[in-house]
């Protein structure tokens, strides 16, 4: 039996020396770069000096602003765990009929814009603007955070103990929540943290429910307000936000990582029979999918009835597509480039400086998506002038907004490789770099794709840098979205919102696949 | 798509490395905030407009590409066009300062432009020929910005469900419309309306009636196209929209399927706000010449009869017609306001949530 709650064996091997230069200096680039966002909104805060920013800080609405966020985000957060987590234990250990098929059909809501779910939902019947509209959206939208690495957590975990206690007599209930979900539980709080900042930072939905939290009154600082100082001053409460965040993530997540060992792979289990609860398991997974997916899809379909049948301007979606993809594309790879050191570093360094640089990625994540922009417009015109509003500022904003996605992908599935292959690589004549580009990047490739297409999703949905810093004449899916959008002309944006969803689809069937396929491997194994 | 953005994008990263480690030692000091507008005009009409101008159109491409290729082809000067949201551009060129790559910012509304011209951004325009062909009602009192068309707040109504349909705001408080009244919480032309109430009636004088109108249990619709749509199929009787959706509809369906009808608020009632969009030419642009020559075009003839026919807004340019059936700006007598102070749009949303019409 290889399984192991590994309680410090493993952390107890990372070092805590200072990492060699060839890892040090690119993570230190990658965090400076991270942090760019930070540097514009101190100086833009401080504007007016400290009296006038405090004064502007403290204030009541400030604290109702904060109460306000932190109320949907932890309910959010809360929902998407309990939704994500149920539906990974349906698809990695129940018995329901069409697993292979909801394994990636449940990862799909992910292709899903917030601002789309959240006008379909609004279209359909205006009353339900508001909190729970909001925390509806936010919900059916991100829940694949948790569920996609808690799904690939549980094709992980070796199903023995949880034999062990069926035959103690543990019912399979107990054994599901209080076994083996406890043992995803770094999976679990990983992508809590990435939901928990998704919600505060989230402009589509609260603005479409007319929920009044920070990301609302900060975009309306800019764009209402012309104040760009109050937006900055904000945000700089929201970085507040993510810093407490991304600190308690860390202490949560503790020393606690679930992981094998070594030795062989986790072989996989006998599904549990559902039974009885077959029914609610089918009805949970139509409600999900029906709200999440298929609500959406088909309110966009409608939409291209609205006006009967205009001409689809084939030649502008054809180019909107290619243009959406090769931007996604440089920014997943740019990203996936920059993450790998930090992701190194992270999982195998220990100390002061390797979790600093690691959270200094993290930092910016809170921060809703004009803000970043706005950041990256004023970084770009002060510093990189000659490609301002060129395809090298644009990549590099998007490195800025979507790096978490990937640090976080790149340190768990640098993680999962056991550290022991590299020093039988380094014992076999190989220097330490050599070893982690030649036997842990490849072994943890499935995890770094999986977060690549991530970003890659991630970009394709963006709007607010894409519109601001885009090379002129390049048009997204997105961006013809919103153009035919504000004219109210949803017959003229329906086939953009549908080829959005469609080729959206694939990275996400990538990400599920990639993770499946990981589970496969697993399961053909005998422990 | 350039070749090898990677490479590019990496060196970027170290120039921008380098740059940061140069920021540590002395924050340079904002040089954006210059506080007047460039003085003196120059006149384009003397040189031949060359090269290429950068347009931040807060308009979108739909809607302005026939003129800029018009544009192009009469005067041979490239145009760049960044369309986006008129309150983001703007908040860009304030970050851009003087370097912004803009040449002419084209907005939806008036507050964006004041709010640039505030910071000094904006040239200033000359009389001749531009700014006199419009209505001082529709420009810049300090000449930054000119109006390209107009739109007009009305009452779109059910003529079954409202036979007698309120004449002013004050009439729409009466206990007969509770509940049948339609809006649309977000919509950048009502928070304007609401703006123009504030500066007309103080704040005092707004949140009353706010308060009452929220009383009188508003229905919040998405977008204005949703409320005009609501009062058609008869949900309810009387939406406040701008004028040009009903046309959009009857544009859309033709007039024998629209049942809705507008209704045109007394002379001088804040309920019937004439709205701008508007152009203005950046202080910082480097081809001010043909920037200008840009604006100049928006307001001819041929441009301003295009706005009138394609949006059903209304031309600015004296002497252009409003499509058919619309009545003149002129006989409508809208309520006297600088447009300029449109620009506390933030302050109105505070107002609007502080009565509970804009959040929930």
């Amino acid at each position: 039996m290889t399984t192991a709650v590994a309680t410090g064996s493993r952390a107890r091997r990372r070092r805590v020396e200072l990492p060699p230069w060839q890892l040090l200096g690119p993570t230190v680039v990658v965090a400076l770069v991270a942090l760019a966002p930070i540097w514009y909104l101190v100086d833009q805060a401080l504007d007016r000096g400290w009296g006038p920013a405090i004064e502007e800080v403290a204030q009541r609405r400030t604290v109702d602003l904060v109460v306000r966020s932190t109320a949907l985000a932890g309910f959010v957060t809360l929902a998407t765990v309990l939704v994500g987590a149920a539906a990974a234990w349906i698809v990695a250990r129940s018995d329901l009929p069409g697993r292979r098929v909801l394994r990636v059909a449940f990862a799909m809501p992910l292709a899903v814009p917030s601002y789309l779910s959240a006008f379909a939902w609004v279209s359909w019947d205006p009353s339900i603007a508001g909190f729970w509209g909001a925390a509806l959206v936010l919900v059916a939208t991100s829940y694949p955070y948790v569920y996609l690495p808690v799904v690939a957590a549980l094709g992980r975990i070796d199903p023995a103990q949880e034999e062990i206690a069926r035959s103690l007599g543990w019912g399979e209930g107990r054994i599901a929540v209080g076994l083996t979900l406890r043992q995803a539980r770094p999976a679990v709080l990983a992508g809590a943290l990435l939901v928990a900042q998704y919600a505060y930072m989230d402009f589509g939905a609260v603005a479409t429910m007319r929920y009044e939290a920070f990301t609302w009154v900060v975009y309306g600082a800019y764009r209402a307000g012309f104040n760009p100082t109050r937006a900055a001053l904000l945000s700089v409460v929201l970085v507040a936000v993510s810093i407490v965040l991304v600190t308690a993530e860390g202490i949560a997540r503790g020393r606690v990582d679930a992981s094998r060992v070594g030795g062989g792979a986790a072989r996989r289990g006998r599904p549990v029979r559902l039974g009885r609860a077959t029914g609610p398991a089918a009805v949970f997974v139509v409600v999900v999918l029906g709200v999440a997916l298929a609500f959406p899809v088909v309110s966009v379909v409608s939409w291209s009835l609205w006006r009967g049948g205009e001409a689809v301007a084939f030649g502008e979606v054809f180019s909107a597509l290619w243009a959406t993809v090769g931007v996604s594309a440089i920014a997943a790879l740019v990203t996936a480039v920059a993450a790998l050191p930090v992701g190194l570093l992270a999982s195998r360094y220990r100390g002061w400086i390797a979790r600093r640089l690691e959270q200094a990625t993290y930092v910016a994540h809170t921060l809703p998506g004009v803000v970043l922009a706005i950041s990256m417009v004023y970084v770009g015109v002060r510093l990189l002038r000659p490609v301002y509003q060129e395809l090298p500022v644009l990549a590099l904003a998007y490195v800025v907004a979507f790096l978490p996605l990937l640090v976080g992908s790149v340190r768990a599935a640098i993680e999962a490789v056991p550290e022991r292959l590299e020093d039988i690589a380094r014992s076999l004549g190989t220097s330490r770099s050599g070893a982690w580009w030649r036997v842990t990047l490849p072994a943890a490739r499935p995890g770094i794709a999986a977060g690549t297409a991530l970003v890659f999703l991630a970009t394709m949905k963006e709007l607010p840098i894409t519109l601001l810093l885009r090379p002129t004449g390049t048009e997204t899916l997105a961006t013809r979205l919103w153009g035919h959008t504000t004219l109210s002309d949803y017959s003229a944006a329906a086939p953009f919102a549908l080829t959005l969803l469609v080729v959206a689809a694939v990275p996400t069937a990538l990400l599920s696949g990639l993770l499946l396929v990981r589970g496969r491997e697993d399961g053909g194994h005998v422990g | 798509m350039s070749h090898r953005p990677s490479a590019r994008a990496a060196a970027a990263v170290f120039a921008l490395l380098a740059a940061a480690l140069a920021a540590c030692g002395g924050s340079s000091s904002s040089e954006s905030n210059s506080a007047s507008a460039t003085a003196s005009t120059i006149d384009d009409t003397a040189a031949t407009p060359t090269g290429t101008i950068t347009v931040y159109s807060g308009r979108t491409e739909k809607l302005v590409k026939p003129v800029i290729d018009r544009f192009t082809a009469a005067t041979g000067v490239t145009v760049e066009l960044r369309a986006g949201d008129s309150g983001a551009l703007a908040a860009q060129i304030l970050t851009e300062g003087k370097a912004s790559p803009a040449d002419v910012f084209f907005s939806q509304d008036a507050g964006a432009l004041g709010a640039v011209a505030d910071a000094g951004l904006l040239r200033t325009l000359p009389a001749k020929g531009l700014l006199d062909v419009v209505d001082p009602a529709y420009r810049a009192t300090d000449g930054t910005w000119v109006g390209t068309s107009g739109r007009v707040r009305v009452l779109v109504v059910n003529p079954t469900l409202a036979p007698n349909p309120p004449k002013t705001i004050d009439d729409l408080l009466a206990p007969a419309w509770k509940g049948r009244l339609g809006y649309a919480p977000t919509n950048a032309s009502w928070q304007s309306f609401v703006t123009a109430l504030r500066v007309l009636r103080g704040e005092e004088g707004a949140k009353t009636w706010l308060t009452a109108f929220a009383a009188q249990q508003p229905k919040a619709y998405e977008k204005n196209g949703a409320v005009r749509d609501a009062v058609d199929k008869g949900e309810i009787a009387i939406g406040l929209v701008n004028h040009y959706y009903l046309y959009e509809k009857i544009a859309a369906g033709g007039a024998a399927k629209v049942v809705a009808k507008n209704v045109y608020l007394a002379p001088g009632d804040p309920g019937g706000l004439v709205n701008v969009a508007g152009a203005a030419v950046l202080a910082s642009s480097d081809n001010a010449v043909a920037a200008q020559a840009f604006v100049r075009f928006l307001l001819n003839e041929e441009s301003q009869s295009y706005f009138a026919t394609t949006t059903f807004e209304y031309p600015l340019r004296t002497g252009v017609p409003q499509a058919s059936d619309l009545p003149t700006l002129a006989s409508l007598r809208p309520p006297k306001i600088d447009l300029a102070d449109l620009e506390s749009i933030e302050k109105t949303q505070e107002l609007l949530a502080s009565v509970g019409l804009l959040t929930k």
